[in-house]
């Protein structure tokens, strides 16, 4: 497992998730997304560690550095943008975790990701079968977030078989149907960003910048 | 430095509130994984998370330290912690603290029973709650909510 991209992944994720707090539907959802966050930076804490610094690896690269997908850094948009997103990434890095029993984060880290995308599946469904309002955010959301699905299989194409069989059975359920002739996107794990993962660093990183030291 | 035997330290140590269920100790939980002797003769107390993001970790170091002084505190992710390892007497203090415990993993696709009036008819409200170990549910017969503890 290359601990610099996923750690990067999750760490990018907790902190679009993180944006959530306070402005959530529900408060039920407004502390399930803080908890979806809290995990993922939970593992990307340990991930990072392995590589160096973890504060300065999150508070000192800048986007050029960062390894994670374009996926993960994709503006939460509306609720089923955020669901739609958090389906097909926790749904590989629940693979990607399973394919790695050996290595302590993936093991911890898998039974974390279950949990993540039964709550991904269980939205989906209820968005995608619910209104008819519900049912068109929906779409536009997978549409909007088919093009960064490639990049995830970049270098593990053996995962996206047992990926497409959770997610594609998921959408079927939820009667939504899959983009097609949708031309993807990648260039995340080279370090080419977009400019939203800029705009995300920018206020990840202000404080540390600011006041390098600083503790509660 | 410390002179407690590990006996004693392990004690200590175990009877430690965790800072989250100050219910539960830290052994009703079973997040302390070891009590060892250290090479230059201090004690090393060796935890590990319920979640890889649990916040309470680091009060979690600072409590043992406090009735141990001088010990060191080691985190350890694997083999990765499961509520399995919630003692008997930690679930039952849970369920007397109003919060439904774990069922044995793997779990069935049960409903966890009200913890106050013990009818099996609960719903889920939110597969998440106030922290990361528990989900929130509801009693269709006595209408309490409740927190349970998540088969983890």
């Amino acid at each position: 497992m290359n601990s610099l991209e996923t750690g990067d992944d999750c760490l990018v994720l907790a902190q679009r998730l993180a944006e959530w707090v306070t402005l959530a539907p529900t408060l039920e959802e407004d502390v399930a997304l803080a908890n979806l966050a809290l995990d993922l930076l939970g593992q990307a804490r340990a991930l990072l560690a392995r590589e160096g610094d973890e504060d300065a690896l999150a508070y000192l690269r800048p986007p050029g550095q960062f390894r994670n997908c374009l996926l993960v850094e994709q503006p939460n948009g509306d609720f089923a943008h955020t669901v739609v997103r958090h389906l097909l990434f926790a749904s590989y890095l629940y693979e990607l975790y399973r394919a790695h029993p050996g290595d302590e984060v993936a093991a911890k880290g898998v039974k974390e990701l279950a949990y993540h995308r039964d709550y991904a599946r269980v939205w989906t469904l209820r968005l995608g079968l619910g209104t008819e309002e519900s049912r068109r955010r929906t779409m536009a959301a997978l549409e909007a977030l088919w093009p960064f699905v490639d990049e995830l299989f970049e270098s593990r194409a053996e995962l996206r078989g047992p990926w497409e069989q959770y997610v594609l059975a998921t959408l079927a359920e939820a009667s939504l149907a899959v983009p097609e002739g949708v031309e993807q996107r990648s260039g995340g794990r080279r370090g080419e960003h977009g400019p939203h993962l800029a705009a995300l660093l920018a206020e990840m990183q202000a404080l540390h910048r600011e006041h390098s030291g600083a503790t509660w | 430095m410390v002179t407690v035997s590990l006996e004693e330290a392990r004690a200590a140590a175990a009877a430690v509130p965790d800072p989250e269920l100050p219910m539960l100790t830290l052994g009703d939980l079973g997040i302390l994984r070891d009590v060892v002797r250290r090479a230059d003769g201090g004690v090393e107390v060796v935890i590990t998370p319920t979640y890889s993001g649990c916040p309470a970790m680091d009060a979690i170091r600072e409590d043992i330290q406090r009735v141990l002084p001088g010990v060191s505190v080691r985190t350890v992710l694997a083999p990765p912690w499961t509520t399995d390892w919630i003692t008997d007497e930690g679930r039952r203090k849970l369920a007397e603290h109003g919060i439904s415990p774990p069922g044995r993993t793997p779990v069935l696709q049960l409903n966890p029973r009200c913890p106050r009036c013990r009818s099996p008819r609960t719903r889920l409200v939110s597969r998440y709650g106030s922290t990361s170990c528990k989900a929130m549910f509801a009693c269709r017969d006595c209408l309490e909510p409740f927190d349970h503890f998540k088969e983890f």
